[in-house]
């Protein structure tokens, strides 16, 4: 007798739902943006300004998040340390956080009037109102997605490769560089994209923290959001843009060092 | 000359050793899982830092807590081969082995080494394509590359079916006698540590409860633990394939036994001492034991309800039996009596 598989049919329906419904909205962009549209609105130079700077203050929060957070994942994933948790959770924190509590605290943390505002103009630091302010918001918002995935993708690790490189003559630097970040590439790619996707969008905290000067602070989603009430046509093409930008740097760096990592494979 | 001298305290876990190896000799470390066997290679190695103690290698003082010295990993070049091997699954088999290598002449000296343990066809492969066999002589000629100042061997043997341990025994065993630096080998099992190790060290909860060859281990356990743990007795021959799929063991030293397993060449025997039965000698043939010796008695001890009687026939052997058997056949040293076992309770090994 053949039963009637309500149960996987049940699944499939669910999953066709959640695909549906998050595909919808930028199919909808699309379909609302003819070819002719996007292309003119990569001639805009206000567009383009919008976008370059975008990819420029992103690839620069990047290699902060990079450079910074890969030894503190590291540390996070390989140490036991008092207060560790504590910490874990302060990384996490920003992830929670409304966007505009994230530019209120930047601003009480770094602006003019800031605790460390005083600090930053002695040493000529300006952030408010500047590109180095949508780095910070960026770095700010995006990090903790970085350090999560990393810590994760140095977890698992075995650590017998960490012993036997320090058994093999290979200092704990050495091991790091040649055993550590190479088998936890996939994990660390994949945090990479999270957080590259994550500061490209990044609108409430650089709003408030670095305000919204064209060619200066206003980056994509920003352009957007100031088009809207005036140019919505012009707001759906540099949304169109913005998914390109977002689908090909995720895609990239996942296809890049993503595939075939040992560390997933060992597990 | 390696002298380990180490007191380690881990929540309920305690270990306190002292031990030394000789240059060009291996120590078997055998005892149960949670022994401390694995803790002791990571004293040595560095990777474990015990409370209190002195490592010293040659001239060379690794640890020595009480003048505070503490040499980390690297600047002990201890040849480790882990349990599992540990080999760096995102590295060629070349690279694993030329990963203590220096120099422009790394992928040559790595490809020697490779040709050694032949398997230099292998230098380009991943280790996730190898099988267990391959595994082990990537992870030996690793630890070999860095011309290390001691072996350290894991269980190096565990992590291979039957059948390929017997021939990596064989080939682990060849090293061993090359090797001139001091070697730690672990194992659980009784019969490789007595395979491989010029002496075995039987370590329970943490402590060494007895030193010596495997033969005087088997035959005069200091403890009821150490004699249940030796269990095995082995016996060394050469094998030939004998008739009805039998195997005819030449005994080293006289004596001929007969076991299942088709191996040839140079064997190891092994049988457990219950299962063997004692019998005065001269009496007819009683039973459908295959396999016969005559032996003297060397030794009788009593361990609880059972007896412990130490043989020699001529090679060493033990057989355990109960207190009554012992009294009717009136054991003492220097009685004659014939040892008998089956045929199917003899397990081979080559060596």
């Amino acid at each position: 007798m053949k039963r009637t598989p309500w149960f996987a049919a049940g699944l499939v329906l669910a999953l066709a739902a959640v695909l549906c419904f998050l595909a919808l909205p930028i199919v909808a962009i699309f379909v609302n943006t003819s070819p002719a549209r996007l292309v003119s609105s990569l001639g805009d130079p206000e567009s383009t300004d919008a976008l370059r700077l975008s990819l420029e203050t992103t690839a620069i929060a990047v290699a902060i998040i990079l450079a910074v957070g890969t030894p503190a994942a590291y540390v996070l994933a390989t140490r036991e340390f008092r207060g560790k948790r504590l910490v874990e959770t302060l990384v996490e924190l920003p992830l929670v956080l409304p966007p505009a509590v994230a530019g209120i605290g930047l601003l009480a943390a770094l602006g003019p009037d800031g605790i460390l505002g005083g600090a930053l103009s002695s040493a000529h630091i300006a952030l408010v109102f500047e590109t180095a302010g949508v780095v910070v918001a960026q770095v700010f918002v995006a990090t903790p997605f970085y350090v999560r995935q990393a810590q994760t993708a140095f977890a698992a690790v075995d650590p017998r490769w960490l012993e036997a490189s320090r058994t093999l003559g290979a200092g704990p630097a050495r091991t790091f560089g040649a055993i550590a970040i190479p088998a936890a590439r996939a994990g660390l790619a994949a945090g990479l994209a999270l957080a590259w996707g994550r500061a490209l969008g990044e609108f409430g905290a650089t709003l408030m923290f670095a305000g919204s000067l064209e060619g200066v602070t206003q980056t994509v989603p920003l352009a957007i959001y100031d088009r809207f009430a005036t140019d919505f046509p012009a707001a759906l093409a540099l949304a169109a843009v913005l998914v390109a930008v977002s689908a090909a740097l995720l895609i990239a760096v996942k296809s890049l060092a993503g595939e075939g990592s040992p560390a997933r494979a060992a597990r | 000359m390696l002298r380990v001298d180490a007191r380690h305290r881990r929540g309920d876990f305690s270990l306190d050793v002292s031990l030394d190896v000789g240059a060009g000799r291996c120590l078997a470390l055998a005892g149960p899982s949670g022994a401390g066997k694995s803790t002791l290679l990571g004293i040595v190695s560095g990777l474990v830092h015990p409370q209190s103690g002195r490592v010293a290698c040659g001239d060379a003082i690794w640890l020595d807590t009480d003048r505070s010295i503490e040499l980390p990993p690297e600047r002990r070049r201890c040849g480790y081969v882990f349990q599992d091997y540990a080999l760096f699954e995102h590295l060629s088999v070349w690279r694993n082995v030329a990963y203590a290598l220096r120099g422009r002449e790394r992928r040559p000296r790595a490809l020697a080494l490779l040709e050694r343990f032949e398997i230099a066809q292998l230098a380009d492969a991943h280790p996730r394509s190898l099988s267990g066999g391959e595994r082990q002589r990537v992870a030996l000629a690793r630890a070999l590359a860095l011309t290390p100042s001691a072996l350290l061997l894991d269980e190096p043997l565990s992590a291979l079916d039957a059948r390929t341990r017997a021939s990596a025994a064989r080939e682990l065993g060849a090293i061993l006698r090359e090797s001139t630096v001091p070697a730690l080998l672990v194992t659980h099992d009784f019969t490789e540590a007595a395979l491989l190790g010029d002496e075995v060290a039987v370590i329970d909860a943490g402590r060494v409860v007895q030193r010596g060859s495997a033969t005087e281990l088997a035959a005069e356990p200091a403890s009821a633990f150490v004699a249940d743990f030796a269990g095995a007795v082995v016996l060394t021959g050469t094998a030939c394939a004998g008739t009805d799929d039998l195997n005819v063991i030449e005994l080293d030293g006289g004596g001929t036994i007969y076991a299942l397993h088709a191996e040839a060449g140079p064997v190891g025997a092994s049988v457990f001492p219950w299962e063997i039965a004692l019998e005065p000698a001269g009496a007819a043939r009683s039973s459908s034991a295959q396999n016969r010796l005559g032996a003297d008695v060397v030794s009788v001890t009593a361990i609880g309800g059972r007896v412990r009687v130490g043989l020699a026939a001529p090679q060493p052997l033990v057989a355990e039996i109960t207190a009554i058997a012992a009294r009717e056949l009136a054991l003492a040293p220097g009685v004659r009596i014939t040892a008998s076992w089956k045929a199917t309770a003899t397990r081979v090994v080559r060596r």
